[in-house]
């Protein structure tokens, strides 16, 4: 089959933000009448790609060309109205007007300056059968469920001549059936002649409605290919790379380990993630691993009573021990680095000290302060450990780089001295010293009796560090996998290709 | 209960309720009325809350126009004093006519709502502060002018003050409450057929996404504190009909009287729901409770504030319930 | 401190107009065994404004506001005053007074943090309803009190200070310690500057919201039996009348910024004296009284606008600062802070 000529062409694409080489000489094409994922871990630059594109942000390097001619859009809206429309993850819609106004607003039909309510409810009536939709228009947005606002966002996409529709991570609050809906709402588009770019994290999506997919890491492009021709472990190999240095596993010969500290017993969270049983030991490091998006997050949001767990128990020492706040995980000694620093963790506000005594602050009560001679030497202890820099701890927390706010958190944790200590992606956008840093860190607490649940996206860390690791694929744990010699990246990346069912 | 499925048969919609509840309420308390005292149950009491509070129903529409887009104006009832103190004070000083007076007093009570919306929208300035700065100008205008009550004998002015439009069967209503109805009626207008009034409640929705969809949300919010400001001064004009004089002192604290008339009526207010017809219900059981207090005699009049309080908890509770259910 | 330097600007300004119009402006002398002279004066009718205001920065600092404060300092004087017309004792009265509006402030507090109602409307429900309580308690009368105990807390002296200064000291002194010397300002400060976080840190917010209501309504009650102390009576209707909006002005003039997060008790009494000496000033250069309000409105507008990043940017043709990789949290960080 011969391909047809692209209609959006993005060639050498860059952008720099300050410190950070956000995308570099990124290539995308979309054909009319595919569906083209994008695809990528964190801070591979997907979500800034389609910012380039839509006119968010100015490239600074590249051209875009749209239908054979040279375009650079400064708006999403000159963006729409040349023919790109987006519909992002949360939808930007207003629940509390009608349906049909979320689809027309700004340009309902007008007769003598009135708006003309039949024929914008016909129009909008119009626009949703082209979805096989029939709803209620005049009913309030808000009385649907996500994903029919989703197909609303859709239908409001497409009332300009939308040529391409950039769809940016629909289904990622969507149930099944729900996504089986929005598939067949994208194939009919399709079919129809619309370029649709998919940004997701699911991989049995992009395998069920891609039809060729750009890959990105760490900014760069790593290539086109048809969905067809690439398997899922490829796919994952290529979204997660391999660093070539080998590195020796820090935590040298398996121990075994015997005292159970934290046991979860089909512990799980409706919409976030199912049932899983888990059981960590004293001194023993445990890495999740899994792509963004497939329940890390959640496993240890649960663990540390940051979320309700809608189902199971977890036991602490054996004892079954109901962990509904984080105060109650903390009474039991378990911490949790976030891995959203910036709205989870740090208040930006106040300086490096005040962040770092925080939490013990909290637990002593506001009656009994933390004695400033001993803040000022718990504090000067980590800043020095962790090499916080600047090394001054009345600098506003908002003033430091990524990679030292992190080691802020860390020391927050640290002081508490937790018999859990659970990181989420605590190495993510930190430079490779800091890295280092904070590895060695957690072998060393592990080694002097502290539990680590080590979740990262970089299996490598994940395999340097852990002691055993848990696979999680899809929100469901799919394999727990000892680290032995057996264990490498490669079997890693299979099995959450495979989502541990050849296993 | 009433939340909507897709393709389902559907109850009575969700926005509905509280102005429903709002109805019902009025209807329960003038039913109690009636039974409790004599000479209540009668055309002409409902009649009497329209005249009584025609000044407050208009400030009521333009402040229903700013809850509507998420915000407040405090400045409401200082602009309606101020409007009776200049139109007073042109009319007794200089002996203006009335027919310059008005528009020129619409005028600077719609600039000063201007002035408010620009800063809040071009300085992003809470609106909470921006229209407080708002009320301590036009309050501090009136004493400027004066600190004692100027009178008001222009012959337009009373005639207009004592004209009774009668009605069949014994009821009358005052122009007053004309004027107030066709505010009403344009400001229902407004909100429901033009793209304004569907951006205000866009806006009120969610700026965010209003901004996103394309839609004039700067122009929108400076739009209704400007309605709010000539709302409010044309309040004034009425209220200086109905007292035939201007005071600084007059409409203190009615802007608390009109926010609690809106959240009564159903809108919420943190913006996007609600409707100008559960404002005028609003206003009306407002003024109901005033009349049954007038007709009990032995309960003071403090009572009203503690029942409207009363009410403004129980609304509230209503719409805290609302949202978490919708909210998902 | 640079941000105490705006506020210290303007009272500094606002004094040298004082000495200007008036040379003896900032003499105190003593007289009668007590001190006398326009600065006096200023701390003294000042005091109720300062303590109300203090409690806001607290209530503030958390992302909150209250609004119902100048309905408990009426409230607060007319229990007062009933409890000693009816012969209680000075110290049952106080403490009645006082702690009803301590039940109060918690009931506003249990609206925001327990029901999770938006501060601003949960606390407009008692600024209407509280107004109609304080009727209710004095009968709609004005009630007058003639007990010389009662008297001293808002007109007496001690020590030749007048005691209304003597109170303000000591509770800014107990605001200080409790929340500098002990961790309440830490937490507070954590829990307005990221809620969430807070909550992550295990930080038990809902608890320090009551309590800072709680806080609130216990200045504003004794705001209210100093007012009404002064004035020997308890007037249901005007007590406290919009010494909400003076207070939070103080606040937001002391440097606290309206979103939460960092405070300055230092600040909010600085905001206040400048509000109390503006209204001073203006008798003293011979502004018609009247005109005060027309000043506030000035300030307010001035003090926000300067506050205002936008209004900075577009002023001063700042170029706003290039988002990072991040730019909605980063804007969305720079804008409220």
């Amino acid at each position: 089959m011969e391909a047809p000529a692209p209609i959006l062409r993005m060639s050498g694409i860059g952008k720099q933000f300050p410190g950070v080489r956000a995308l570099d000489g990124v290539d995308l094409r979309l054909l009319p009448g595919e569906v083209h994922a994008v695809m990528g871990e964190n801070g591979a630059g997907k979500s800034t790609l389609i910012k380039v594109l839509t006119g968010v942000h100015p490239a600074d390097a590249g051209d875009i060309e749209l239908a054979g001619r040279s375009v650079a859009f400064g708006s999403p809206l000159e963006a729409r109205q040349a023919g790109i429309s987006t519909v992002y993850q949360e939808v930007n819609l207003c629940v509390n007007l009608s349906v049909a106004e979320n689809i027309l607003i700004g340009r309902e039909p007008r007769r003598l300056g009135r708006i003309d309510w039949k024929r914008m409810r016909a129009r909008a009536r119009e626009l949703l059968a082209r979805l096989e939709l029939d709803l209620d228009v005049s009913a309030p947005l808000s009385s649907y469920s996500l994903a029919i606002q989703q197909m609303v966002a859709i239908a409001r996409a497409l009332d300009v001549d939308a040529q391409v529709l950039i769809l940016d991570e629909p289904t990622s609050s969507l149930d099944a059936d729900e996504v089986d809906r929005l598939f067949g709402v994208m194939k009919r588009l399709k079919d129809e002649g619309i370029a649709i770019l998919f940004v997701t994290h699911f991989l049995d999506q992009v395998y069920e409605i891609s039809d060729r997919m750009t890959i990105l890491r760490n900014g760069r492009l790593v290539g086109e290919f048809l969905t067809s021709e690439l398997s899922q472990v490829e796919l994952v190999a290529k979204m997660i790379g391999q660093e070539l240095e080998v590195l020796d596993k820090l935590h040298g010969e398996a121990k075994v380990f015997d005292r159970p500290l934290v046991e979860a017993r089909e512990l799980g969270r409706a919409g976030a993630i199912e049932p899983f049983t888990l059981t960590i030991h004293e001194g023993e490091v445990v890495g999740l691993a899994g792509l963004l998006g497939s329940g890390r997050t959640e496993v240890a949001r649960l663990l540390f009573g940051a979320d309700h767990a809608g189902t199971g128990q977890v036991a602490i020492g054996g004892e079954p021990t109901p962990l509904r706040t984080p105060r109650a995980a903390m009474s039991h000694k378990i911490a949790f680095c976030s891995e959203n620093r910036k709205t989870d963790g740090l208040v930006p506000d106040l300086t490096v000290r005040e962040n770092i005594v925080l939490a013990l602050q909290a637990t002593r009560g506001w009656t009994r302060p933390v004695p400033r001679e001993q803040q000022d030497e718990l504090v000067g202890r980590y800043v020095k450990a962790l090499r916080i820099s600047p090394a001054d701890p009345e600098r506003l927390v908002r003033d430091l780089s990524g990679g030292n706010q992190q080691k802020v958190l860390l020391a927050r944790w640290l002081i508490l001295e937790p018999r859990l200590l659970i990181l989420d992606e605590p190495t993510r956008g930190i430079d490779v010293g800091a890295k280092a840093e904070i590895q060695r860190l957690v072998a060393e607490l592990s080694s002097g009796g502290v539990a680590v649940l080590f979740i990262s996206a970089e299996l490598e860390e994940v395999l340097r560090l852990s002691h055993k690791v848990a696979v999680l694929r899809d929100r469901k744990l799919v394999a727990e996998l000892p680290n032995d010699d057996a264990l490498s990246t490669e079997v890693l990346m299979e099995t959450i290709a495979s989502g541990g069912r050849d296993r | 209960m009433t939340t909507l499925t897709l393709g389902g048969g559907r109850t009575i919609p969700a926005r509905y309720v509280p102005v429903l509840v709002t109805a019902c309420l009025f209807v329960a308390m003038f039913v109690v009325g009636g039974i409790r005292y004599d000479g209540f149950a009668t055309g002409q009491v409902v009649l009497n809350v329209f005249v009584d509070n025609a000044f407050l129903l208009v400030v009521a529409v333009g402040m229903t126009f700013v809850i509507l887009t998420g915000g407040i104006d405090l400045s409401v009832g200082s602009v309606v004093a101020l409007s009776t103190m200049i139109s007073a004070g042109l009319m007794a000083g200089p002996g203006w006519p009335p027919y310059v007076v008005i528009p020129l007093v619409l005028l600077v009570g719609s600039t000063l709502g201007l002035i408010m919306g620009y800063l809040i929208h071009a300085f992003e300035i809470q609106p909470f502060i921006a229209t407080l700065a708002g009320m301590f100008l036009a309050r501090g205008l009136c004493y400027t002018i004066g600190t004692e009550s100027i009178p008001i004998d222009d012959p337009t002015f009373t005639a207009f003050a004592q004209t009774r439009i009668d009605l069949f069967a014994d009821l009358w209503i005052s122009p007053s409450v004309l004027v107030a109805l066709v505010v009403v009626l344009v400001g229902a207008y407004v909100l429901h057929y033009t793209r304004l009034g569907r951006a205000v409640y866009a806006t009120g929705g969610s700026e965010q996404s209003a901004v996103l969809m394309g839609l004039p949300v700067g122009r929108t919010k400076i739009t209704v504190y400007t309605i709010s400001g000539f709302c409010s001064a044309l309040g004034g004009v009425l209220l200086s009909f109905y007292t035939l004089s201007g005071y600084g002192l007059h409409a203190s604290g009615m802007e608390l009287d009109a926010i609690a008339a809106v959240v009564i009526g159903g809108t919420l207010l943190t913006g996007g729901t609600g409707f100008l017809f559960g404002t005028v219900l609003g206003v009306l059981v407002l003024g109901l409770i005033q009349t049954i207090l007038s007709f009990q005699g032995t309960l003071s009049s403090w009572w009203t504030k503690i029942f409207i309080g009363l009410l403004l908890f129980v609304f509230i509770l209503l719409q805290r319930l609302f949202s978490t259910r919708t909210r998902r | 401190m640079r941000r105490l330097l705006w506020p210290v600007l303007i009272l500094a300004l606002l004094l040298l107009v004082n000495v200007l119009f008036t040379p003896g402006f900032l003499s105190v002398q003593v007289r009668d065994g007590h001190l006398y002279g326009s600065l006096i004066d200023i701390l003294r009718f000042g005091a109720p404004l300062i303590l109300v205001s203090l409690g806001m920065t607290l209530v503030i600092a958390t992302g909150g506001i209250d609004l119902s404060v100048g309905s408990v300092v009426a409230i607060s004087g007319a229990l007062a005053c009933l409890q000693i017309s009816q012969d209680a004792g000075v110290f049952t009265a106080v403490v009645l007074a006082l702690g009803l509006s301590v039940l109060l402030g918690a009931w506003n507090g249990f609206l925001v943090a327990g029901v999770g109602i938006q501060p601003i409307i949960a606390t407009l429900i008692l600024m209407v309803a509280g107004r109609g309580l304080a009727q209710l308690i004095t009968d709609g009368q004005i009630i007058t009190v003639n007990d010389p105990a009662y008297k001293l807390i808002g007109g007496g002296y001690w020590l030749t200070v007048p005691f209304g200064i003597l109170i303000v000291l000591v509770v800014l002194a107990v605001t200080a310690f409790l929340t500098r010397r002990l961790a309440l300002g830490l937490l507070i400060e954590a829990v307005g500057g990221n809620a969430e976080a807070s909550r992550l840190a295990g930080i038990r917010a809902r608890g320090i919201i009551v309590m800072v209501y709680a806080f609130a309504a216990l200045c504003a009650g004794v705001a209210g039996l100093m007012i009404s102390s002064n004035i020997s009576s308890a007037d249901g209707n005007n007590a406290g009348l919009w010494i909400e909006l003076d207070a939070i002005l103080a606040v937001v003039i002391g440097g606290t910024s309206l979103a939460g997060g960092r405070f300055s008790l230092g600040g909010t009494v600085l905001g206040a004296l400048i509000i109390q000496t503006l209204t001073t000033t203006i008798y003293s250069i011979g502004v018609p009284p009247e005109t005060t309000l027309l000043f506030k409105a000035l300030v307010v507008t001035v003090v926000c606008l300067i506050q205002s990043t936008a209004f900075r940017d577009k002023v001063f043709h700042r170029r706003r600062p290039v988002a990072l990789a991040g730019p909605a949290t980063e804007e969305k960080a720079r804008v409220t802070a």
